[in-house]
């Protein structure tokens, strides 16, 4: 009078896909789910910045103020109290806009390495909750970073007028000079970052480290000032020549060394490399481990 | 439904949490070092199961059972460490509390900015916006930032964000525990208007009321693993047998379909047994499956204890077509315990009620147990034992399964 019921087992449906469709369907389905997600970058960025403005009062002027500020203390120091003068160039203030230059090409090599060491930190709530292409974190910190370095160069377009120093089209040397340094940053901040969700000990350590990095850096001062071994040291760096670019086109008003940029190009590509595969591998695992 | 396309489709996925000496020792690990885990376990092992576009399906399990994984593993937060998960193309939206939230933001604000990350263009989020508001119903709160708000306020902000748009998949995670019960109402209806326009319905909860209401097919995790999937009735009894089974060590699950479409299940570790049981007119001696709205009726049993028993509570419940519990209760809460009762003695009870129930099939289910409920000690126990109809021969028309004592009382008045 009673049937027994059956359990439900559940099976592949025939019209599965074969396995040898898969990487094409799966490179298709990335850019597919990318593009359809593709508003989270300008989201998450403009939350970034919203998010400053929050609870403080300036918000985001801080990230313009603090080289700012950095860069006044230095022209205090050095140029007025330590009398440095820039060889080279005549004109009063020199000094003051080789400082506003090293330091607008410095800070955004810094921004997008911090940025880099704590965004999976930061968006791992996000990443547990929902389901983004992992490559945009990366596009938000260099969105993020590139937004504040325009912000700093405008202030300091302001600040140097009053120098008698104005843009020029050497300008536009300058994309190239970031592009380094952005490469560069991110490839070893990636790195880094996903080692940090491990040990939090990296960005400790890393605070120390771009501390020297920055000295070991001709912001401050110039490679000219500078000889023997320290020189060396400083060649090795791959910054200089970012910084350098930086200081040709803002203080001479020429066009960069692009043949001393590619050092820094190629230690950027190969970063880049090692922390596209590093990426790679650790992404399905990130979440496991936040 | 049977036609309708694969839309989701898990292929023996299994998911490992590894336990490692160290944080550095899994960053080797990853780096490809031939370092292993010192300890791993599979939170799901090796589950296969499709979903078609249109169904709707409730995953349920104890608590720890791999529910919550599964659906990150679906919805791709979290990645398979063995296995696959093909998701049809379509939009999942993820429906877990917060969705990201940003404490220091308004409500507006997170709207703005999760709506964003979950892929909405920014127009579209403000073109949104006023039936968000209005769906959320926090009224002010909406321009407060979210510091200030209740858990139950969050789940609203993040039900009427993840559900702004119909998604082909609506993946929802227990947030309906949350919301207080209007909340959970209006929640309800829209997740069956979404079911009702052809939106694939996965839902997670503790709630098998919700269960029984929304959902076509369910599916009980336990372990990591499927252990029954099928229609509701079926699986959320086994469910129930199962959580007793756990409690009581040596039992056993037998689980039939009746030709009326009722599904039978009978369990227990056989210290006592109902020999037999049926409903009778009171005084008659043939049993009746058709029961007149009012009249009185009565639940003869027969229970032969089989080994010492030292304390008998008979149970009984009688449930409506959908499984909704009418009525039930036990000789526990009607100060009605035997104990000390051995071997070989037979008990003999009768359960008198007036049928007041609305026209209708209904089932009468009966538990033999110690305590007030069948988890400690449960010696016989069965779903679905009698299935009779009621029907409506004399008095008024009503509709509802409970003939309640009410009536009009009317006059016309006439102004003055």
């Amino acid at each position: 009078m009673n049937s027994v019921v059956r359990t439900v087992v559940s099976t592949l449906p025939p019209e599965w896909v074969p396995p040898l469709r898969d990487v094409k369907i799966k490179t298709q389905r990335f850019f597919a789910t990318a593009w359809r997600q593709r508003h989270f970058v300008p989201a998450a960025i403009s939350g970034e910045f919203r998010s400053r403005v929050v609870r403080s009062k300036i918000g985001t002027l801080w990230f313009v103020l603090h080289p700012l500020a950095m860069a006044l203390v230095y022209v205090l120091i050095l140029s007025e109290v330590l009398g440095a003068k820039l060889g080279g160039v005549e004109k009063p203030g020199a000094y003051a806009v080789y400082l506003l230059a090293g330091m607008a090409g410095w800070s955004l090599f810094m921004e997008v390495l911090n940025r880099s060491l704590t965004v999976f930190i930061e968006y791992g709530n996000a990443m547990k909750k929902i389901n983004f292409p992992k490559i945009f974190l990366p596009l938000v910190v260099v969105g993020g970073a590139l937004v504040n370095n325009l912000l700093l160069l405008g202030a300091v377009i302001f600040i140097i007028a009053f120098y008698g120093f104005f843009p020029s089209i050497h300008w536009l040397g300058l994309i190239l000079a970031a592009g380094c340094s952005i490469f560069l940053a991110l490839g070893l901040g990636l790195v880094l970052g996903i080692f940090n969700i491990f040990t939090r000990d990296v960005g400790q350590v890393m605070l120390v480290v771009t501390n020297v990095w920055f000295w070991m850096t001709p912001v401050v001062y110039s490679k000219s000032m500078i000889s023997g071994a320290s020189a060396r040291v400083i060649d090795l760096n791959p910054l200089t020549p970012v910084v350098q670019a930086y200081q040709d086109a803002i203080v001479h008003n020429r066009w960069p060394d692009v043949a001393s940029l590619g050092y820094p190009a190629l230690l950027a590509a190969a970063a880049m490399l090692v922390s596209t595969i590093v990426f790679w591998r650790a992404s399905p695992e990130i979440v496991d481990a936040l | 439904m049977q036609d309708a396309p694969i839309i989701l489709s898990l292929t023996g996925v299994t998911k490992t949490f590894s336990v490692y000496r160290s944080n550095i020792s899994r960053l080797f690990h990853w780096l490809g070092l031939p370092i292993g885990p010192r300890e791993a376990t599979d939170v799901i092992k090796d589950v296969t199961f499709s979903v078609r576009k249109g169904e709707s399906l409730a995953l349920i399990g104890q608590n720890g059972a791999g529910k919550s994984t599964l659906l990150k593993l679906i919805t791709g937060t979290m990645a398979p460490t063995r296995g696959r998960v093909d998701v049809q193309e379509s939009i999942s939206a993820i429906l877990e509390l917060g969705l990201g939230f940003n404490m220091e933001f308004t409500g507006r604000e997170n709207v703005r900015q999760s709506g964003g990350m979950m892929g909405l263009a920014p127009d579209r989020i403000e073109a949104l916006m006023p039936e968000i508001e209005a769906f959320a119903e926090i009224g002010e709160y909406f321009d407060k930032t979210l510091r200030t708000y209740s858990s139950g306020m969050q789940a609203r902000l993040s039900f009427a964000l993840a559900t702004a748009i119909r998604p082909e998949i609506l993946i929802v995670d227990e947030v309906l525990s949350v919301g207080d019960a209007y909340f959970q109402h209006k929640s309800f209806a829209r997740i069956r208007e979404f079911r009702d326009s052809g939106t694939t319905i996965i839902l997670v909860t503790h709630s098998l009321g919700d269960v029984r209401e929304l959902c076509e097919r369910v599916i009980l995790v336990d372990k990591g693993a499927i252990v029954r999937d099928g229609p509701p009735d079926e699986v959320i009894d086994y469910y129930n047998a199962m959580v007793a089974e756990k409690e009581n060590a040596k039992l056993s699950i037998e689980q039939r379909r009746r030709k009326d479409g009722w599904l039978h299940t009978e369990f227990g570790d056989g210290r006592a047994r109902m020999e037999s049981i049926d409903l009778f007119r009171p005084g008659e001696t043939q049993p009746v499956s058709v029961v007149n709205v009012g009249e009185v009726v009565e639940a003869r049993s027969r229970i032969r204890i089989m080994r010492d028993t030292p304390e008998l509570v008979l149970g009984h419940r009688i449930t409506d077509r959908t499984g909704h519990v009418v009525w039930g209760s036990n000789t526990w809460h009607t100060g009605q315990v035997l104990d000390g009762l051995n071997a070989g003695e037979v008990v003999v009870s009768k359960l008198v009620f007036p049928c007041d129930l609305g026209p209708g099939t209904y089932a009468l289910s009966f538990g033999l147990h110690s305590r007030d409920n069948h988890l400690e000690d449960c010696y016989h126990k069965a779903e679905n034992q009698i299935v009779f109809e009621v029907i409506r021969t004399r008095g008024p028309v009503f509709i509802g399964t409970s003939r309640l004592q009410a009536r009009f009382e009317i006059e016309v008045a006439v102004s003055a």
